[in-house]
Order: C-alpha cells, then sequence, then structure tokens
C-alpha cells in the first residue's frame, strides 16, 4: 500500500494521489482507453508502459493502475505475478538477460551464466551493490543463430565465450560511469 | 469519389514505382546492410554508419546504401551485400570496420572485390554471366543432365569459367507456372532473365545468343517469373540459399522493411487489390483448400477449413489474430518475418479479415522482440496513411482495422485459448475446447488465430493459385516451411524447404552438416512439445504425419541440431524444466505431472536413479498427455518419451552403470589428468576456482577428487590436452 493515499475516502482526493505516481503517458494512456469497449483489456499494456518507465512494478505502481483503471487489485497482481516479464522488485541500471533457451543450452550457456555468476558476485535474480547490474535469465530472445546469447539492457551479445564477459561488462561500466560523470556535470551544485 | 479498387491498386502501384524510379536505384551501386535484431547483435549498425562516414568523404553520389531484413544465414552476419550495374551481385560475410573500408576502396572504387571475405567463399573469382540450373526434384525430368551439357557445350566453344559459369540450384517454385512440355527453368545472372530450356538446342540458342551476341533469346523466356526471383538474383550463388525454396521468406533480405514502396514494387498487396475486386471470400478458402496451407504454428489444420468455419457463424462480430508468441525456445522464424516482411504478414490479416468476415484484427507479439513490434506498428501505421487499413479499404467499402497487443513472457499463451484470455486483459489460462474459437473466442466472438508463417503465405498462394503452392509440397500438405536451424549445426539460420524435404538434407547439405566435424546424434524439432530424431532416421521426409509417428512433432519450426557431445537425459530433462517452469498451474496432471517427471530425471542425472525410473517416467508421461487440459500438459512430456524410445540405453548407462555416455552430467563426471602429457605449466591450477589441483612447477599436477566442483575449467584451459574427462 502507498502512503500517499490513506486518511481520506474522498475519491478526488485519492485520484490526484494516485494521478501522482504515475507518469504523464501513463495517465495520457489510461484515460484515453477509459471511453473506449473493453478497455479492461489494455492491463498488460498499461503495466508494460509502467514497467517501461520506473524498470518494475512496485506495490504503489499497482495500485495506482488498479484504482485509476478501475480493475480489482487482486486481478492487477494476478496479471503482474502470472507473467514472466514483469518485475515486482526493482533492479539495476543494466538488466542482464542470459539466455537458457535450447540452442543456447547447448552451445554451451551455463557456463556463460556461471561466468556472469563469478564476476558480478550475485545470483540470478539479484541487482550487483552498485545498482549497476541485474542479472536474470530468459527463454531464448530469438537470435538462437547466434547462440549461447546475453541480453543487457535492450542490445544482444553473442556468440559468447566465458572469457569474453569480463571484457563485456567493462564496457557497460564504462558507460555508467560516464552517464554519470554527465549527469553530475548537468547538475548545478 | 473513391477508386475501385483495381483503380486503387494501379494508382498505388504507380506512385510506388514513381519513388523507386527518383532513387534510380538501377544506375546506382548498392551497399546492402541487413537490419534485424540477428543483425544489429552482430554489429551491422556500425556497419552502416561506417559505410555512410566512407560516402560522405568520397563525395560520390551513385552510391546508396540500402536497408533490408535479415537474410537469415545467422552465423555469417553482418552481411554485406554489394550490387554494381551489370555485374553479379557480392555478398561479404563477417563484415567489420576494417573490412568496410576495404570493401569501399578495393571493391566499390577500385573495382576488386575482396575475394578472401566473400560469404562461404570458395577462392573462386567472380564469374561475369552465371546460369543457374534448377535442379529442383520436381523439374528433374526435362532438368536431368543439361547443366551438364551447358558445361560441355561452353568448353568445345572455349568460353572460360570466369566469363560464364553454370551452376544447380534447388526448386525454384516455378514449377506449375510452365506451360506445355516439360521444361527446365535457367536463370541468367546479372540480367535476370528466366529462361525455359529442354533440349541441346536450346543450350546452343542461350550461349550464341545470350553469352555471345549479349541478347535475350525472347523464344526461350520463361512467360511468368517465379516469385523468389529478386531473391535468387541476389543470393542465388550462395549454395546455402539456392538449396531453398523461398515463399514466406521471399522478400527478407530484399525488399528494406520499412518501405511500401519496395514491398509494392516487388507485387506487394497485389493480392488484395484481387480479394478486393473479387468480393468473393469463397475464392480465397477454395484457393487455401486447394494449396493445401496447414497452419505453420504447429498443429497443422487446415487454414481454409479453419476460415470457412469462422465464416458461417451467425455472430457477424469477428475478429482474427496473427499468432507471433513464438514461446519455442530456439525457434526465431516468426520474428525474422515480421521484422524482414512486415507488410507481407499484414497484406495477410488484412485478407484474412475480409475472408472471415472480421471487423478487427490483432496481432500478439513477445515483448521480447522489441524490434518486430516497432516494424509492425510502423506498417500498420503506414497502412492507415495509405487506405490500405481503417475505413473503406483501397475503396472497397471493406472496414478493417489492426492492433497489437504484447505477450508479458508466458509460454502457454503462445496456446490459443490462453492468449485470447491474454488480450482480454486476464491471466493466460487456458480453457476448455470446444467450443472453439472459430465459434466462440474473444470477447466470445468467432475468432481466427493462425500463426505469422500461415499468414505470410496467403498472398503468395492468391498470386499464384492454390494449385501452384500445392505442388510444392507433398500429398498431404502444400508448400514450404520455414525451419530456424540452430545448435550444433556449421550454418545456423533459417531455412525455407518444400514440405517432403528429408531432414537429412536441411541439416547436412543446406547447414552444412554438425559442427567441428562431431557425428551427429539427434535432431529436436518442435521445441517443448516435440521430440527427437536420431540420426539413424535422417533420411526422413518432413512433413506433419511422418514426424508424427516418430514420436515428434512439426512444431512451429525450431530444429535443433544434437551431437555425440549431447546427453539426451539431460536434454528431455532441458526440456521438462521448460514445461514444468511454463505450466500455468490451471490442471494438475500437468503441474503436478511435470513437477515429478522432472525430479526423477534430475535424480537419474545426479547419479541416483534406480532402475523403475524408466518405467515411471514412462507411466506418468502417458498420464500426464492424456489428462492435461491442453496442449502444453498434453504435449510436454513428447520431448521424454521420445528419447526414452530412442535412446533408451542412454537411460540405463546413467541409472545402471552410473555414467553418462556424452559425459555430460556433471555428477557422474571426473576430471583427472594425465601425468604423461602434463608439463606443470601450472595454467590449470591457476583457473581452478576452489584451488583443488597442486603440483610443483614443471612437475605433474593432481586434482584432489574431494574437493573438485568439476567446474571443467581445467579442462578447458589445458593447451596439452592433459586433462581427461572420464
Ligand atoms: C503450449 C502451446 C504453445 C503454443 N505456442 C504457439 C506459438 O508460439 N505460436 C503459434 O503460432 N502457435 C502456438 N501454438 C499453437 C496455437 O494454439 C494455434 O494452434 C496456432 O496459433 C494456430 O495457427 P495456425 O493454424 O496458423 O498454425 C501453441 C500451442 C500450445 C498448446
Ligand atoms: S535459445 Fe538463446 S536466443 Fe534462442
Amino acid at each position: 500500500m502507498s502512503d500517499c493515499c490513506h486518511g481520506t475516502d474522498n475519491w478526488e482526493e485519492l485520484e490526484r494521489g494516485y494521478r501522482a505516481m504515475l507518469p504523464a503517458d501513463v495517465l495520457a494512456f489510461i484515460d484515453a482507453n477509459r471511453a473506449k469497449e473493453h478497455s479492461e483489456s489494455m492491463l498488460i499494456a498499461t503495466l508494460h508502459m509502467v514497467q517501461g518507465h520506473f524498470g518494475h512494478l512496485g506495490p504503489g505502481h499497482l495500485e495506482a493502475v488498479a484504482q485509476l483503471m478501475q480493475v480489482p487489485l487482486a486481478k492487477v497482481t494476478g496479471v503482474a505475478t502470472f507473467y514472466h516479464y514483469f518485475r515486482l522488485q526493482p533492479r539495476g541500471r543494466y538488466l542482464i538477460n542470459v539466455c537458457l533457451g535450447t540452442a543456447c543450452y547447448v552451445k554451451g550457456a551455463e557456463k556463460v551464466a556461471q561466468k556472469l555468476t563469478e564476476e558480478l558476485g550475485i545470483h540470478f535474480g539479484e541487482t550487483s551493490k552498485d545498482g549497476i547490474f541485474s542479472l536474470e535469465s530468459t527463454r531464448c530472445v530469438g537470435t538462437c543463430g547466434l547462440a549461447p546469447v546475453v541480453m543487457i539492457g535492450d542490445e544482444v551479445h553473442g556468440p559468447l565465450s566465458p572469457s569474453q564477459i569480463p571484457t563485456l561488462l567493462e564496457g557497460y561500466l564504462a558507460r555508467a560511469a560516464e552517464d554519470m560523470m554527465a549527469n553530475s556535470a548537468s547538475e548545478p551544485k | 469519389m473513391s477508386l475501385s479498387a483495381p483503380d486503387f491498386y494501379r494508382s498505388l502501384a504507380d506512385r510506388a514505382a514513381a519513388t523507386l524510379a527518383d532513387r534510380d536505384l538501377d544506375r546506382k551501386i548498392l551497399i546492402q546492410v541487413g537490419s534485424a535484431t540477428c543483425e544489429h547483435a552482430a554489429g551491422s549498425q556500425a556497419v552502416a554508419e561506417e559505410f555512410a562516414r566512407h560516402l560522405r568523404a568520397s563525395g560520390r553520389n551513385d552510391i546508396v546504401i540500402h536497408r533490408t531484413g535479415c537474410t537469415g544465414r545467422c552465423s555469417r552476419e553482418p552481411i554485406v551485400g554489394i550490387q554494381v550495374p551489370g555485374q553479379i551481385p557480392v555478398k561479404y560475410e563477417r563484415v567489420n570496420r576494417d573490412l568496410v573500408h576495404r570493401i569501399f576502396t578495393e571493391h566499390i572504387q577500385s573495382q576488386t572485390p575482396v575475394l578472401k571475405h566473400i560469404l562461404d567463399h570458395t577462392g573462386e573469382a567472380l564469374p561475369e554471366r552465371e546460369f543457374m540450373f534448377c535442379e529442383g526434384s520436381r523439374c528433374k525430368g526435362p532438368g536431368a543432365g543439361l547443366r551438364e551439357r551447358f558445361q560441355a557445350l561452353l568448353e568445345t566453344r572455349g568460353i572460360a569459367p570466369q566469363k560464364v559459369r553454370a551452376a544447380a540450384a534447388s526448386c525454384f517454385g516455378a514449377c506449375g507456372l510452365s506451360e506445355g512440355a516439360p521444361a527446365a527453368f535457367v536463370l541468367a545472372r546479372p540480367e535476370k532473365v528466366l529462361y525455359q530450356v529442354a533440349t541441346e538446342e536450346d543450350l546452343v540458342a542461350l550461349i550464341e545468343g545470350h553469352v555471345l551476341e549479349g541478347r535475350v533469346v525472347e523464344r526461350l523466356k520463361a512467360k511468368q517469373e517465379p516469385i523468389a526471383l529478386e531473391f535468387l538474383e541476389r543470393y542465388g550463388d550462395v549454395a546455402f540459399f539456392n538449396r531453398q525454396s523461398r515463399i514466406a521468406l521471399r522478400n527478407a533480405g530484399v525488399v528494406d522493411p520499412e518501405s511500401l514502396e519496395e514491398y509494392v514494387a516487388y507485387d506487394g498487396f497485389k493480392a488484395l487489390a484481387e480479394v478486393l475486386t473479387r468480393q468473393d471470400p469463397d475464392w480465397v478458402i477454395s484457393e487455401l483448400t486447394k494449396a493445401r496451407l496447414r497452419g505453420r504454428g504447429g498443429g497443422g489444420f487446415t487454414t481454409g477449413a479453419k476460415w470457412a468455419m469462422a465464416r458461417k457463424q451467425a455472430d457477424a462480430t469477428r475478429y482474427i489474430i496473427c499468432n507471433g508468441d513464438e514461446g519455442d525456445p530456439g525457434a526465431f522464424m516468426d520474428r525474422s518475418m515480421l521484422e524482414s516482411d512486415p507488410f507481407n504478414i499484414v497484406e495477410g490479416m488484412i485478407i484474412g479479415g475480409h475472408s472471415i468476415g472480421a471487423q478487427k484484427g490483432f496481432f500478439y507479439i513477445r515483448a521480447e522482440y522489441p524490434l518486430a513490434i516497432k516494424r509492425i506498428q510502423m506498417a500498420i501505421d503506414i497502412c492507415k496513411q495509405n487506405g490500405l487499413l481503417g475505413a473503406d479499404i483501397m475503396g472497397s467499402g471493406f472496414d478493417f482495422d489492426l492492433e497489437i497487443r504484447l505477450g508479458a513472457g508466458a509460454f502457454v499463451c503462445g496456446e490459443e485459448t490462453a492468449l485470447i484470455r491474454s488480450i482480454e486483459g486476464e491471466r493466460g489460462q487456458p480453457k476448455v475446447r470446444p467450443p472453439y474459437p472459430t465459434d466462440r473466442g474473444l470477447w466470445g466472438h468467432p475468432t481466427v488465430i493462425n500463426n505469422v508463417e500461415t499468414f505470410a503465405n496467403i498472398s503468395a498462394i492468391l498470386r499464384f493459385s492454390g494449385g501452384w503452392y500445392a505442388r510444392i509440397g507433398t500429398e498431404k500438405s502444400g508448400g514450404t516451411k520455414v525451419f530456424a536451424l540452430a545448435g550444433k549445426v556449421k550454418h545456423t539460420g533459417l531455412v525455407e524447404v518444400p514440405l517432403g524435404t528429408t531432414l537429412s538434407r536441411v541439416v547436412n547439405e543446406i547447414g552444412g552438416g554438425v559442427s567441428g566435424g562431431k557425428a551427429l546424434k539427434a535432431i529436436q524439432t518442435g521445441g517443448p512439445a516435440g521430440g527427437f530424431i536420431p540420426a539413424s532416421m535422417q533420411d526422413m521426409e518432413v512433413d506433419f504425419e511422418p514426424l508424427q509417428k516418430a514420436g515428434s512433432i512439426m512444431g512451429s519450426g525450431g530444429m535443433i541440431v544434437l551431437s555425440e557431445d549431447d546427453c539426451m537425459v539431460d536434454i528431455a530433462k532441458f526440456y521438462m524444466a521448460f514445461s514444468q517452469e511454463e505450466s500455468c498451474g490451471k490442471c494438475t496432471p500437468c503441474r503436478e505431472g511435470t513437477t515429478r517427471i522432472l525430479e526423477i530425471l534430475e535424480r537419474i542425472t545426479q547419479g541416483e536413479g534406480v532402475p523403475e525410473d524408466m518405467d515411471k517416467l514412462h507411466r506418468l508421461s502417458r498420464l500426464c498427455q492424456r489428462t492435461s487440459l491442453c496442449g502444453l500438459g498434453r504435449a510436454a512430456p513428447n520431448p521424454v518419451l521420445s528419447s526414452l524410445k530412442h535412446f533408451r540405453d542412454e537411460f540405463e548407462a546413467h541409472i545402471h552403470d552410473k555414467h553418462c555416455p556424452a559425459k555430460k552430467c556433471v555428477a557422474l563426471i571426473r576430471y583427472e589428468i594425465n601425468a604423461e602429457k602434463c608439463i606443470g605449466c601450472t595454467i590449470c591450477a591457476r583457473n581452478c576456482p576452489v584451488e583443488c589441483i597442486s603440483g610443483a612447477r614443471k612437475e605433474a599436477h593432481v586434482i584432489n577428487q574431494d574437493a573438485c566442483i568439476k567446474c571443467g575449467n581445467c579442462f578447458d584451459v589445458c593447451k596439452f590436452t592433459a586433462i581427461d574427462r572420464v
């Protein structure tokens, strides 16, 4: 439950609180769908947008979506937990998805996965302490011809051998450092 | 005043032709760079940028960079094609920045192709001209021996192979187009002329007219062009491609997937125009039925019959859905088609919508395919802007709209009733059938669901006729099937072959056989719902029924090649783990059955199997097959049953001898250092994560078996093959 919306049962006040929790494009999407036929069928699309924005679906997000779409919270939670693509925990800046599909499996994906857990010092489902990498596995990203593959963010890498992992991670670390430098430079002191 | 469909199409085609004429591509040098997920992963975007940089620096305006989709040659990406007017197109493999520089300076600016980097290069210089002889099985009669005779004629006239080359190709898909006496098709490149020849006299005429005088021999010209002419022209010299028969993939790697004009230039939307002109859905359905087109999503249900069922419903609100969930881990043909030729799938959907009387259609695409989603959305938007979607399509009075809905990573959502629930915004749990979706589907209305590849074939069938399509396949199933070839095979990629082609041809002739010179053990088809075809049965023809008889299924087209290094118990366990994880939990046989089967398989691979396990596996599997609610549970035991059937000895070795013949199951293997081979370089000790290897420098090392975690690092790093896996 979110903290913002307790202590009142005035819908307008509640609605204002819920709206404040979601970004403008999601709100516009929900509003645009409300009048349409079968508007409740847009639940999954809405959750995709929320996750696209926040990187995960927090309890507050689910409640806000439920209230604003006028769908029971139990259903929203049910959907969010049914589909593997939805993540209920925050994740790092870069999500590393190791493909454990068939083609990757027979080409040695397990060794790549093992090297990744060693290098990052985390297990599947965890995020590195510095908040840069989260490690997860997926079943086929559809580039089986390049197996074994690892998807980092939106980028697919393959074929990979365990020995290439350190260099690959360094590239992303450097990118993250650059981004942070750029951000801190642009922020007024 | 609105135009009629034929006028609308003519004006669309004229506009497309004018746009392309403005670009004047025929007289320019084309640099063709693939742009789909695999290409991007291999670095094609950087390659395109590098070409653009060279292009700017050169200041030349007679060179164009052309974006295309995916040719389906994954293991050699990024592939770059160079087309110089009047010359045979050249493809380069594994292009990187350095090679871009060489291609640009040597090939484009100095007319000397970089032979060493040509795709599948044979080391030969490129000929000026090439004649490709169709030697598909259907042309066998007239085609037999023609190429050899042509070769002999060239030699007697002293025409060198650098001038003219004669090459063999598989079925052009042109059979059935020929009229009159049987004659074989021959494609002349780079002129892109298709001839039909039957006699020695014809061959002589080709040499004297086409080769020596440089003119088209009108008498021998084919009356109609085959569907994949452009594809053959660009890729025909590569064995991987010319042994295929491309219908569904005809535009992949040819057109810019984001250009309506290019799609139209290759006869796109011609079939739709015909459909909207005739206004006769029964004609469409009868052509599909004649074509013997069967659903490419796995079940193989006749598409014509499915459409007819939805059409005869009383309820006038109807839907059509394209199943782009592609859940089989190891399959990627649907992704490639959505990314490389999106307008073709959209056209198939509109035709389907019109034929069953639907007002609305949905693409259900998995969220893991961001580029496919983007390209389909773009195609939908462009079609709306051009009167091909929305109200009054092509001025015919037909209103139809398309929308994309995203999957969210649940394998079971590929099953049609679960998919419908997912579009409705629910948890994707399947329902009992009947009622079938054609009776009561999305929101309770009649709904047709077809696979991406099924839709990819529709426009081709209507353009070339159902009879033509049927002749390409087998007695029971017409046309071609696209396979996603992956695993331990030399050339991974997409392969489209006529149904009835042998597995061996796909894997060995087109795929180049098992990689690393290993022996073939089995071919897996159908993914988690399929089974294994042992190497001894590789001469089997691929079609729905033979595969099923062998204990597997056609599935959606994933084909994983397994070598002697793969343990069948381990792979069966892999698939069962997948199905167990993906079971939606609604029905007990599937939820509990898959869990128990997995437990037993785990026990066996841990070396703790007992003799009763095989019988237990068999009984549990049969139970799960017979009593599960949906196709997931009913098919989940297939990999186990088929491995038990064909590889019983491997199960026995694990259970009775505690031995893994493929040396894959970690609990059943051990690493040992061969003291005679070990020179004491210490590299193994340095790479051991648990420091269980000891020994002095320049002396043989030993592994402490009690501490060893069997990670295999030592085995991988040893340069003297001094470590044995036993
Ligand atoms: C567990 C399960 C998963 C499936 N996954 C897919 C899929 O990913 N893509 C697909 O087209 N069909 C899939 N199917 C088959 C569909 O239920 C349906 O038969 C198919 O989409 C119909 O299209 P077609 O007649 O063109 O083959 C699946 C079926 C089951 C039981
Ligand atoms: S199995 Fe890994 S990308 Fe398909």
